[in-house]
């Protein structure tokens, strides 16, 4: 029974070989750990959600106006607008790396991975320059962290986000140098799978996060 | 041999070199910015935050994942290391669940000891009005000490217990990732360190639940304080993930959810509130380390916007409650439901009868964790929050003694009518349930808005939160030790010194437990140093020093159970595969349990507990087919 053979792959699957033949015992194993491994990735996004639900619990609890209701500071609209285009743009890359390398086109599995980790760094590069402000010689932000709560929640949402998108850059180009050196088959390639789905995680986090931060509420003025 | 072939020494090592590369690294950055390059608190949490890391890549449970992203294969070794004595696996990172639970349960037990030795100082303090010995910053971090160091020390047992035990209970060679149950235990030992180490560099004074303002305010330990928090929390979710994982997937053949040893219910549920709620201690916290280190006024409630309304714009202490109970609360189940699960499990064993009403004992596991994430605002009924919130949240808590209530009836089912053997485990399991119903019947009176306005604070919420943590975890998890000794070490441990410390430990919590809520009722409030000897009728002075010497007394019971479990562990009689005549599937293999737990994957043929029933198989082994 494959239910009880473990990850460590067919030297000690005595389970696998109940009703397969020794060449493909290898496989069975490698497909029970893919479900197992995707059942574990998708706890580890649960988990991961109650993190970001805190944070937008923070958003609408903490942006109040003196009566009460709900407002937002003022932030560049164009520039939230590019981000999030720019993003949901990478998911669709993404899915084009994966499809691809489960028909084994593999140069297409490459520029898809390059594109897509374009992407994200250049939402990260607009996240920090252009609505942080971090170069005020470039783009002089909205916001210092020490705003109030405003300042508090826009780079506490933001920033922990960024640095979702930022380990998914770190991952996506980690499995682009392992895929250039051969690895990941049509048959077997549970890690880009799991940087795909990863990476369509963090770019849905962002879709509940750009409202909560660019849209809902009316604005207020921050004086600095 | 050399010191550095452990992996717990290099860990060691790799977490001083973390701290002082973290340190320079800060001092180098602040000078490129210009700034003066010492500054105490960005240093030492830039510094604490690299001596974790400093700690996993030298303990090497990083290794293989680094492996992994240069496309290196990395078969999983069994067995002891090869070129190093056997006992050295315990002191380094190894794969093997049952290493692993071993691991867990004595860095458990080891930090049960220090909170322990934490709790004697401060009682002593407390035995007499007045200040004695301890300064009041130091008995204020002494108390917060003693409960994030037990709340680690039971997290610590808890993972022990489910990783030990689950595989075995479901016939698994292991655990589904046996690399990642590995990083889940070492993330514990530079997490205490750091706890511990923060008590060197100013304590942290506003008690374990670290409130906003005092905690964004207090003395730089706050900041190791919430870094160690991270640590175990990261090793809650990974390693309750890996539990969730191995239960629904690598259960065997004819083994449904409702066939499963009722412990591993107890160790599901668990797992679902570890792996989900855990996330918001470590968000609230982060939001006061991030408040503390750049000034995130996510709770300071000066506001920006004073000409419009002092308020707008301003951080809101309140909130940081919310999130830190959403945690806080559910996670006392965290602690009991494993210990309830132990509960559970020993009784039919112990009384020769089936378990009564399994499918209700199992449900109403996941029905209190499923509650327990709707009760937290109990903890916040004087906080000021919105008056029309008490209402639900008081109807909350109590729904959660239905459940329970039905696991009581269901225990008192079991041993009714059967044949009870009042062995060590069997007296910690019913020690565990009168302990308990202290503490489960205290609960309603807390959990009621008008009657929890004159306890809220008091010592009367301390004897109630004791009871339910002593019945809910630390009896069934002695219990447990003493149960399970002879499966992991294959010897028998002394049973005299075991009723011994039965018959000592269990009329002295009791005596603690009732003491510390009658002082509370007569107006001791919690967390102080000094108290009005006039309380009471003058009587309050008596009623401290019987709860202290209480402390003693069960403190010098734990010591028995450990001496015993040391001299048992050299000289037992050997103990055989099964001297409890348990049906489980871990009782069927040889004790000790060999590397490969089981010899050929088991099939599941009847109903866990039916215990006393002739010719009631409950697992069977595919190739012997014999029993």
């Amino acid at each position: 029974m494959t239910a009880t053979a473990i990850e460590h792959g067919p030297e000690h699957g005595h389970a696998a070989d109940d009703h397969h033949h020794a060449g493909e015992s290898g496989l069975a194993t490698y497909l029970e750990n893919t479900r197992r491994n995707r059942l574990g990735m998708w706890l580890f996004f649960a988990s991961e959600a109650f993190l970001f639900l805190a944070l937008l619990v923070t958003r609408f609890y903490l942006w109040r106006g003196p009566h009460g209701e709900v407002v937002r500071p003022e932030l560049d609209q164009f520039a939230g607008l590019v981000v999030t285009a720019v993003l949901l743009l990478s998911s669709y890359f993404m899915n084009r790396a994966e499809v691809s390398i489960a028909n084994d086109k593999r140069t297409d599995f490459l520029t898809s991975l390059l594109i897509t980790a374009f992407l994200g760094t250049a939402f990260l590069v607009g996240v920090v320059v252009w609505e942080w402000g971090m170069f005020p010689g470039i783009v002089k932000g909205h916001l210092k962290p020490t705003d109030g709560v405003f300042g508090a929640v826009v780079f506490g949402m933001t920033g922990m986000h960024a640095l979702h998108v930022l380990s998914g850059v770190i991952l996506i180009l980690n499995v682009w140098w392992l895929g250039r050196k051969g690895h990941f088959s049509g048959e077997r390639h549970w890690g880009v799978e799991a940087c795909a789905i990863y990476w369509h995680y963090v770019d849905l986090v962002w879709i509940f996060f750009y409202p909560a931060i660019y849209l809902i509420g009316t604005t207020i003025d921050v004086p600095h | 041999m050399s010191l550095f072939t452990l992996g717990i020494a290099r860990g060691l090592l790799g977490q001083v070199l973390g701290m002082v590369i973290g340190m320079l690294l800060t001092c180098a950055v602040r000078i490129l910015l210009g700034w003066e390059a010492w500054a105490a608190e960005p240093a030492w949490t830039v510094g604490a935050v690299c001596s974790i890391i400093g700690f996993l890549l030298g303990v090497g449970s990083l290794d293989d994942w680094l492996k992994w992203t240069r496309g290196i294969p990395t078969p999983l070794h069994h067995g002891p290391p090869v070129d190093k004595p056997a006992w050295t696996r315990y002191f380094s990172v190894d794969y093997n669940h049952k290493v692993i639970g071993v691991q867990y349960t004595v860095w458990g037990i080891l930090l049960l000891m220090v909170g322990g030795t934490v709790a004697m100082i401060f009682r002593t303090e407390l035995a007499r009005s007045g200040l004695q010995f301890l300064g009041l910053d130091l008995y204020n971090s002494f108390i917060g000490m003693h409960g994030m160091i037990m709340i680690f020390a039971i997290l610590l047992g808890v993972g022990g217990m489910a990783n030990y035990l689950v595989p075995l209970m479901i016939g698994a060679d292991d655990m589904a990732f046996p690399r990642l149950n590995a990083l889940g235990f070492w993330f514990n030992v530079p997490g205490s360190i750091l706890l511990l180490l923060s008590l060197f560099i100013g304590g942290w004074d506003a008690g374990w639940t670290a409130y906003p303002p005092l905690s964004a305010r207090g003395p730089i330990g706050y900041q190791l304080f919430f870094l160690g928090v991270f640590a175990i929390g990261l090793s809650s979710i990974v390693g309750s993930l890996n539990l969730l994982v191995t239960l629904l997937r690598m259960r065997p053949e004819g083994m449904s959810l409702f066939r499963m040893p009722i412990f591993c219910w107890a160790v599901f549920a668990t797992s679902l509130i570890q792996l989900t709620a855990t996330q918001l201690i470590g968000t609230s916290f982060l939001m006061v380390s991030v408040q503390r280190a750049i000034g995130m006024g996510f709770f300071d409630p000066r506001g920006i916007l004073g000409e419009v309304s002092p308020m707008v714009g301003g951080g809101d202490p309140v909130l940081f409650q919310h999130l830190f109970w959403f945690y806080s609360h559910p996670a006392v189940y965290i602690f009991v439901l494993p210990g309830l699960g132990i509960v559970s499990e020993l009784l039919p064993v112990f009384s020769r009868k089936p378990l009564f009403g399994y499918k209700w004992i199992a449900l109403s596991s996941m029905a209190i964790a499923i509650v327990g994430f709707l009760v937290w605002g109990h903890h916040m009924f004087v906080s000021g929050y919105n008056d029309i919130l008490r209402i639900p949240f008081m109807y909350a808590t109590l729904l959660v003694a239905i459940p329970t209530g039905v696991k009581f009836f269901s225990w008192l089912g079991t041993i009714w009518g059967g044949k009870v053997h009042f062995d060590t485990p069997m007296l910690f399991v019913l020690g565990a349930i009168s302990v308990f119903l202290i503490g489960g019947l205290t609960g309603p009176i807390l959990a009621t808005v008008p009657t929890d306005f004159p306890l809220h604070d008091s010592y009367f919420v301390v004897g109630h939160f004791h009871a339910t943590m002593f019945g809910g975890f630390v009896f069934p998890f002695f219990a447990a030790l003493y149960y399970w000794f002879p499966k992991v070490t294959g010897r028998m441990y002394n049973e005299t010194l075991g009723k011994i410390h039965f018959f000592i430990m269990t009329p002295a919590f009791w005596v603690q437990t009732l003491g510390q809520m009658g002082v509370g009722v007569m107006g001791m409030r919690r967390r102080i140093a000094d108290y009005d000897p006039t309380l009471g009728a003058g009587q309050i002075e008596n009623w401290q020093m019987a709860v202290t010497i209480a402390g003693f007394a069960i403190a010098f019971g734990v010591m028995l159970m450990l001496w015993n479990f040391f001299q048992s562990a050299e000289v037992g009689a050997a103990a055989g595969d099964n001297p409890w005549r348990s049906r489980s599937p871990e009782w069927q293999i040889p004790s000790p349990v060999p590397e490969h737990s089981f010899p050929a994957p088991l099939h599941v043929v009847g109903e866990p507990y039916d215990y006393g029933l002739a010719d009631a198989g409950y697992v069977t082994t595919a190739s012997t087919g014999d029993d």
